[in-house]
């Protein structure tokens, strides 16, 4: 294009532009997408002598959380075929199915909150228990989580609670307090990394404080923002994801971690729940009520509560499962070595269980926007 | 002579009816298009900034003022303008590195010429995410900088994470579209001038501030605005590079629809953005008429 | 001329800047080590991983999906509006409206879409990409065909339409041959411009079908596996080629005329 020709069309571009803006002004009228909740709970009819192979599936999920072989281990035990995308944290997924348009997925592995969102904005099938006779292995405790109490639209797939990950030889006191992650040692300036999802981006500040995870009150949470915007100079940068490997590169030496994630198999890496106490999390499997699937959706978390396979999340993610067949199976070297497997879900339930807050949940939000927008 | 006119009437219908024919058949498509994906959409942003948010996203229709209330909350706005001020440190730094290679490119022969421009295109050819993340093996705790500088006893420094690497990032990432407006316009110089210039005796920095730079403004414009435009609306860089604590408007964006499902509020942060850039253009073409 | 020995350091910095990080991942794709930071040895194991790793090609499949598809929907929509824009109109707005895709920040055509999708309740997928896709598109094949338009020949046409033939017949016969060059040179650039893009297949992408640019954003964000270095290179090592291919043809081509 002649800079000639191009100078001259970028007034008519900014004129367009403008016109939009006017076009619009009178235009707005158009109608809502996910906002209406569901009409009704009513769950599908299933017929649980669907051929499954008939059906195919497709699930999201976290990285690294099922094993890399999973479509051909459902392939050969229910004949589907399975299609496995990822998402890299539960804002994430929960962006995507919330926009209203169909997304093709049947299965979504979410936090147990927002499960508790997606149930409430109508977009998750309820369970039919008849087609998953494998929701027997779960512990007790795990059949009455505060966010979905008899698990009428969800199945815990992992739990565990979130704490400090540090190193021994970098830190010269160990930390014992959020206060030391939020306000760290000179030796840890500039070397912390801390979570930027929501509810666990606040998560430091509010047990700091001495709060409930689950407050809505707006001066705890002015309280919460500020504290966390003191403790913004000394992060080195927000990580749901790769703070293992931080720590073990050494460019972190403390991080607010999931329990499972901290690798205390490595030398020199322990993990330690600040004495101001901590949440308890759960990861679960939702079938989605736009499923086409919805037999094999229930086939295959039915598939993912053997303790055969649920035990491989336990092995290689190294989070605790709510299976006690596949907990009860785990090798003793490997509780050994990692230390958060030996948790029992009696400790587990000391942690404060994080529930969906309704309306107010959209204060978490913002406290997290504008507490990742502070300089 | 009445069968004459009759035909001449025809032949003016038939040549009015193909217009009306060609326009609807060239035209119509491709505006078809444009107005369904691109101004609809367009208007769909900017009406959803006046209401309020759905709690799970997608928007309520009540009309409200309160996501331009909370733009201008020094939290936001400071963001907005911390944008304004990578995107423009980017373009300066673009430019001042810029010119002089566009220049020196101007002058070689013409084999070399070409060699030097397929050169500054060729990294626009690899994926753009994959050369950010470059700079990161290169600048992180235990990067190859580090390393080097470790062998001459310094540091180590933390170079990610911060303002500073952002504006790296775009720099590296929108040079080339700088140097090529610049090369055109430099190229285009009649090279008597600057001859004539000297001849009279001016200097070579008054021969540049006086002939050289005026004459290739237009292409400087063109550079500052192909840098300015996509670094200002960035959230990859500031995302990769800036490690989520130095942010850019485009972030905030990006986290109302992907994140914290507050369309509204994210309509109102992306006409703020649009609102600078329209002001760019106009200030662009007022320049260009001038010049 | 002269030249000032000043320029030749800004010079070859730019160059230095720009090639550098690029030569760290040339030599890092074939590290036989895992870490990012240190060189154990020559190996080309990450290639045989890359090749191994199926997120990587159903990504490029998809890729060379919506880039084939919204190419030709560009090609043909595009170079149909700069006849159209050319010929049929004196408005200065609908110009400014054929190029506003391409002057308009990624960012918010992408939401702009999102939202759009939303509204109108469609299944994400490919499709909704290629769509997406085909607006830019179109604004580049529109621009660069227009450009040749003003360099052709009006009075062809209008002998062809004085000669009696229909402005169907004029179009295909007269102008559309004369119109070739500019429209493959669009169809490159709109070709080239979706491979890569990443921020609007970002968006209107279901979480089912990732481009490779979308696998590629994981795979940099959930950090570092050199696996990303041997993609690079090979991606490298295509566009060179594509570049020296070019170059050849049109040296040859301007010899041959």
């Amino acid at each position: 294009m002649s800079r000639a020709r191009y100078t001259r069309r970028l007034p008519a571009a900014a004129l367009v532009a403008g016109l939009a803006l006017a076009v619009s002004a009178c235009g707005g009228g158009s109608t809502d997408t996910a906002a209406a909740p569901a009409a009704s709970a009513s769950s599908a009819q299933l017929d649980p002598n669907m051929d499954l192979s008939k059906q195919s599936l497709t699930i999201s999920v976290w990285p690294g959380y099922t094993p890399e072989d999973l479509p051909k281990r459902v392939k050969d035990k229910l004949k589907t075929e399975l299609k496995v995308t990822l998402h890299d944290t539960n804002e994430i997924i929960m962006g995507k199915l919330t926009t209203g348009a169909d997304t093709g997925l049947d299965v979504a592995f979410v936090s147990g909150q927002y499960a508790q969102a997606l149930n409430e904005a109508g977009l998750l099938e309820p369970l039919h228990p008849e087609l998953i006779p494998n929701l027997a292995n779960l512990y007790p405790e795990a059949k009455e989580l505060s966010y979905d109490k008899g698990n009428v639209f969800s199945v815990p797939y992992t739990w565990g609670t979130t704490g400090i990950c540090y190193r021994t030889d970098l830190v010269k006191t160990p930390p014992t307090s959020w206060n030391d992650i939020l306000s760290p040692p000179d030796e840890a300036k500039k070397k912390v990394t801390m979570m930027t999802t929501e509810r666990w981006l606040a998560l430091p500040a509010v047990k700091a404080l001495g709060l409930s995870v689950n407050t809505k009150s707006d001066e705890d949470l002015d309280k919460v923002k500020a504290k966390l915007i003191e403790a913004k100079p000394s992060l080195l940068r927000y990580d749901d994801v790769d703070f293992g490997k931080r720590l073990v590169s050494g460019e972190a030496v403390m991080a607010e971690a999931w329990d499972g994630w901290c690798p205390t198999s490595e030398k020199n890496i322990e993990f330690v729940v600040p004495k101001e106490g901590s949440d308890l999390w759960v990861d679960t499997m939702v079938v989605l009520k736009s499923s086409k699937n919805k037999e094999a959706a229930h086939a295959f978390v039915n598939f993912i509560l053997d303790p055969e396979i649920h035990g491989w999340a336990a092995q290689n993610i190294l989070y605790k499962v709510p299976n006690k067949a596949a907990m009860d199976a785990l090798p003793a070297e490997l509780k050994e070595k990692n230390k958060p497997l030996q948790m029992s879900p009696a400790q587990l339930l000391e942690g404060e269980s994080i529930i969906d807050l309704g309306e107010d949940s959209t204060k978490f939000t913002r406290l997290a926007t504008e507490v990742q927008a502070a300089k | 002579m009445t069968s004459s006119t009759v035909s001449g009437a025809t032949a003016k219908q038939r040549s009015r009816r193909s217009r009306v024919l060609g326009r609807l058949a060239f035209l119509s498509p491709g505006l078809t298009y444009l107005i369904v994906l691109m101004l609809i959409p367009l208007a769909l942003i900017i009406s959803y900034a006046f209401f309020r948010r759905g709690r799970f996203g997608g928007v309520v229709y009540e009309l409200t003022g309160e996501n331009f209330t909370r733009l201008i909350d020094p939290i936001y706005l400071d963001v907005v303008l911390d944008s304004l001020k990578l995107a423009t440190a980017a373009t300066l730094i673009a430019l001042l590195v810029g010119y002089p290679t566009a220049y020196l490119i101007a002058q070689l022969p013409a084999r070399w010429k070409t060699i030097a421009l397929i050169a500054i295109v060729m990294p626009f050819w690899t994926n753009f995410l994959i050369r950010i993340y470059a700079w990161i093996v290169l600048l992180s705790g235990p990067g190859l900088v580090n390393t080097v500088l470790g062998k001459l006893g310094l540091g180590p420094f933390e170079f990610l994470y911060n303002q500073g690497t952002i504006v790296t990032g775009l720099v590296y990432s929108y040079l080339p579209l700088m140097v090529l407006p610049l090369y055109a316009a430099i190229e285009k110089l009649d090279p008597q001038l600057r001859e004539a210039s000297a001849n009279l005796g001016a200097r070579p920095a008054r021969t540049f501030a006086s002939v050289t730079l005026p004459l290739t403004l237009p292409g400087v414009i063109t550079g500052c605005m192909f840098v300015f435009v996509p670094s200002f609306g960035n959230f990859v860089i500031p995302e990769l590079l800036g490690g989520g604590r130095s942010i850019m408007v485009g972030n905030l964006i990006r986290d109302q629809f992907l994140k914290a499902r507050d369309w509204p509020f994210g309509s109102a942060l992306t006409l703020a953005l649009l609102a600078v850039l329209i002001v760019l253009l106009l200030v662009q073409a007022w320049s260009a008429r001038r010049a | 001329m002269r030249k000032p020995r000043l320029l030749y350091v800004p010079f070859w910095a730019t160059y230095v800047f720009l090639y550098t990080p690029i030569v760290v991942l040339v030599v890092m794709s074939f590290n036989a080590g895992k870490s990012p930071y240190s060189f154990d040895g020559l190996s080309l194991k990450w290639y045989g991983k890359l090749a191994g790793n199926a997120t990587v090609a159903e990504g490029l499949v998809n890729t060379l999906i919506v880039a084939a598809g919204s190419t030709v929907l560009a090609t043909v929509l595009g170079t149909l509006l700069a006849v159209g824009l050319a010929r049929y109109s004196k408005s200065r707005l609908l110009d400014g409206l054929g190029v506003l895709p391409a002057v308009l920040p990624d960012l918010v055509l992408a939401i702009g879409l999102l939202v759009f999708y939303a509204m109108v309740k469609m299944t994400l997928g490919l499709h909704s990409v290629l769509l997406a896709h085909t607006v830019f598109g179109m604004a580049f094949v529109t621009a660069v065909v227009r450009t040749r338009l003003t360099h052709t020949d009006t009075s062809l046409e209008e002998a062809s339409r004085d000669l009696g033939a229909t402005p169907l017949t004029t179009f295909l016969r007269v102008t559309l041959p004369q119109l070739m060059p500019g429209i493959a040179a669009g169809a490159m650039l709109a070709f080239t411009l979706s491979i890569d893009e990443f921020v609007i297949a970002f968006f209107t992408a279901a979480p089912t079908t990732p481009t490779l640019p979308i696998v590629i954003y994981s795979m940099v964000r959930f950090g570092v596996t050199p696996e990303i270095n041997a993609l690079a290179t090979l991606l490298l090592a295509v566009s060179f080629t594509v570049v020296i291919v070019a170059q050849r043809m049109t040296r040859l081509t301007e010899s041959l005329s």
